[in-house]
């Protein structure tokens, strides 16, 4: 068995005919070709999707006064929350539990944000109070502009946990 | 010219012409459907209620459509069981095998791309959910998420990727696997059947009308048990997709439920990655394992395989059940350990006491029962099966709001 085969890669390796290094000279242009189809087809399938692209854009969330302190604020058409801490500092997390993206609700009687999927629970900062939520949910940039409150619904931040640093503060 | 005993029910259960029938249900009444679906946010939810309202038999087109997708799924599935365990996966059938899996998890995507089109509340969430699963990959989970959606979240280009793949890239997939399928099927001589003893059974006899007579009985039993599921139960169509409520529960489609239920037990890394993508490539590369005897065409391989088959399903039925309430209402392991990362306290620690506990199992039957390597693999391929099919029915039935378990007849 082996011999044949031998046999066989010598017949193979007869000297290069003109045919032969013809074909040879077609690979370098043809996989050339081949990897601009590629390319071009990868770069049409990553901006085809119309991407938005992520600005930073705050909306206008309300005025100052319009949350009392140690309360819940949802804004469902932006998909936030505004929460305003008993100290009155100001925080706003994403809706989506961080769980499965499911959108979470606010338990106004139990003070407590409950996920609807798999029953997570977080705390009015955000901190998960009862599994499987793997972590806080998401903050969102929060600013006060002479007493108005701006929200970027569209650059979640991912944390852990809740720490101050993350509260928005009025400077007074 | 195939042999007679082939044509026989129970060697088959006509499982494999089902399916190639179903799917050309489905490519009929899909391009039917494409003739009004609008798949674009705005517009798909509403071209659904204008076909079921005012379209003649338009309600009644999706309903096929609907139900004639969940069998296909089912079928599928049940196939590659009777595959399994008539041992028709050796020698010639190897690569046979590769090409069913593939072809499964391709009815399966087919199904799961065409659930979000409704564009309903059940679709928007079902997916929301399970495309998160994937944001558990470590590293590249949350690009890849993003990858699939076209965005970061479920919006217009989800809709039109999950479109395209519907009713385009995955149909074309199919048929061309199909293809390949039947051929290899015809390569290997047939379906399989076991080795007869004595010459007289071996009649051969012609496909034409033989094959075909019975293969046409059962598309039309089929065809009429699918019509009555149309007629009788409608397609499931919620309220329009709301991003900002989550219907409670929200749960993934049926098929998909076994690794919803899972995923409270287990870290979703284990439970909707690592666990389900080793229980695929293990599938995959089945028949390529060294087996003792290389039986085909035996239920179950023999009175040996039988008996120990039946003993793993008891045992999967017997202990999932109070595993699950044990950990629903005993165990709680973000407490009991709260110094380690969840994805090791409650993915890697209860991972690898399943897949000790399995391998306790493996060599328990393999003593116990004298099996040889064939009858063992299957008693664990048999104890999984139950398993999963518990999980999904425990998911699907036992499971209500916050997805608590309760009975749904109180």
């Amino acid at each position: 068995m082996t011999k044949h085969k031998k046999n066989k890669i010598k017949i193979e390796e007869q000297p290069e005919s003109r045919r032969s290094f013809l074909n040879k000279v077609w690979i370098g242009p043809g996989t050339l070709a081949g990897i601009e189809v590629l390319g071009i087809s990868i770069n049409f399938l990553l901006h085809s999707s119309g991407k938005e692209k992520d600005i930073a854009s705050y909306v206008v969330a309300g005025n100052v006064d319009d949350f009392k302190p140690n309360s819940v604020t949802p804004f469902r058409s932006g998909r936030f929350y505004i929460s305003r801490l008993s100290d009155g500092g100001f925080l706003a997390m994403s809706l989506k539990c961080t769980h499965l993206g499911c959108s979470v609700g606010w338990n106004e009687s139990e003070n407590k944000f409950v996920c609807p999927c798999h029953s997570s629970s977080f705390e009015i900062n955000g901190n998960v109070t009862s599994a499987p939520a793997p972590r806080a949910l998401d903050l969102l940039p929060l600013i006060i502009e002479n007493g108005i409150v701006k929200v970027n619904a569209r650059a979640p931040i991912k944390r852990q946990r809740f720490s101050n640093s993350q509260v928005t503060y009025l400077e007074s | 010219m195939i042999p007679e005993r082939a044509l026989k029910f129970s060697v088959t259960w006509g499982l494999g012409g089902m399916a190639a029938l179903l799917f050309v249900v489905q490519a009929l009444t899909g391009i039917l459907l494409r003739f009004v679906y609008q798949p674009f946010p705005g517009k798909a939810y509403d071209s659904i209620v204008y076909l079921k309202n005012e379209i003649f038999f338009g309600d009644l087109i999706r309903n096929v459509h609907h139900w004639s997708g969940t069998f296909l799924v089912l079928i599928v599935f049940l196939h590659l069981l009777r595959v399994y365990f008539t041992g028709a996966y050796h020698g010639k059938r190897q690569f046979n095998w590769v090409l069913g899996v593939f072809l499964l998890l391709l009815v399966v995507f087919s199904n799961f791309t065409g659930y979000l089109l409704p564009w309903d509340q059940l679709a928007y969430w079902a997916i929301t959910v399970s495309t998160s699963m994937l944001s558990y990959i470590p590293f590249i989970g949350d690009s890849l998420v993003e990858m699939v959606r076209g965005g970061p979240e479920v919006g217009t280009s989800t809709l039109l990727i999950f479109y395209n793949f519907h009713t385009g890239i995955l149909p074309l997939l199919i048929v061309g696997l199909m293809s390949f399928h039947f051929w290899r099927v015809r390569k290997a001589g047939g379906v399989a059947i076991a080795e007869s003893e004595s010459g007289e059974d071996n009649k051969i006899v012609t496909t034409i009308p033989n094959l075909v007579l019975r293969e046409f009985v059962v598309a039309l039993i089929l065809i009429a048990v699918i019509l009555v599921f149309a007629i009788l139960f409608d397609a499931p169509l919620m309220n329009k997709a709301n991003p900002a409520f989550s219907p409670n529960p929200a749960k993934a489609p049926w098929y998909f439920e076994g690794v919803q239920e899972l995923m409270l037990h287990f870290h979703p890394l284990f439970a909707a990655i690592i666990i389900p993508l080793m229980v695929i490539t293990i599938l995959i590369f089945l028949p390529y394992f060294k087996y003792d005897s290389k039986i085909s065409g035996v239920w179950f391989l023999s009175d040996k395989g039988k008996q120990t088959s039946k003993i793993s399903a008891l045992i999967g039925l017997i202990i999932t059940p109070p595993l699950i309430l044990f950990d629903e209402y005993f165990m709680d392991v973000s407490t009991n350990f709260n110094s380690l990362p969840p994805a090791i306290s409650n993915g890697l620690i209860p991972f690898l006491i399943t897949l000790i506990l399995l391998t306790g199992f493996y060599q328990f039957t393999k003593r116990k029962f004298e099996t040889n390597k064939e009858e063992t693999i299957q008693a664990l391929f048999v104890l999984v099966l139950v398993i999963f099919i518990v999980l999904t029915l425990i998911s699907i039935i036992f499971r209500g709001e916050g997805m608590a378990l309760m009975l749904p007849w109180i």
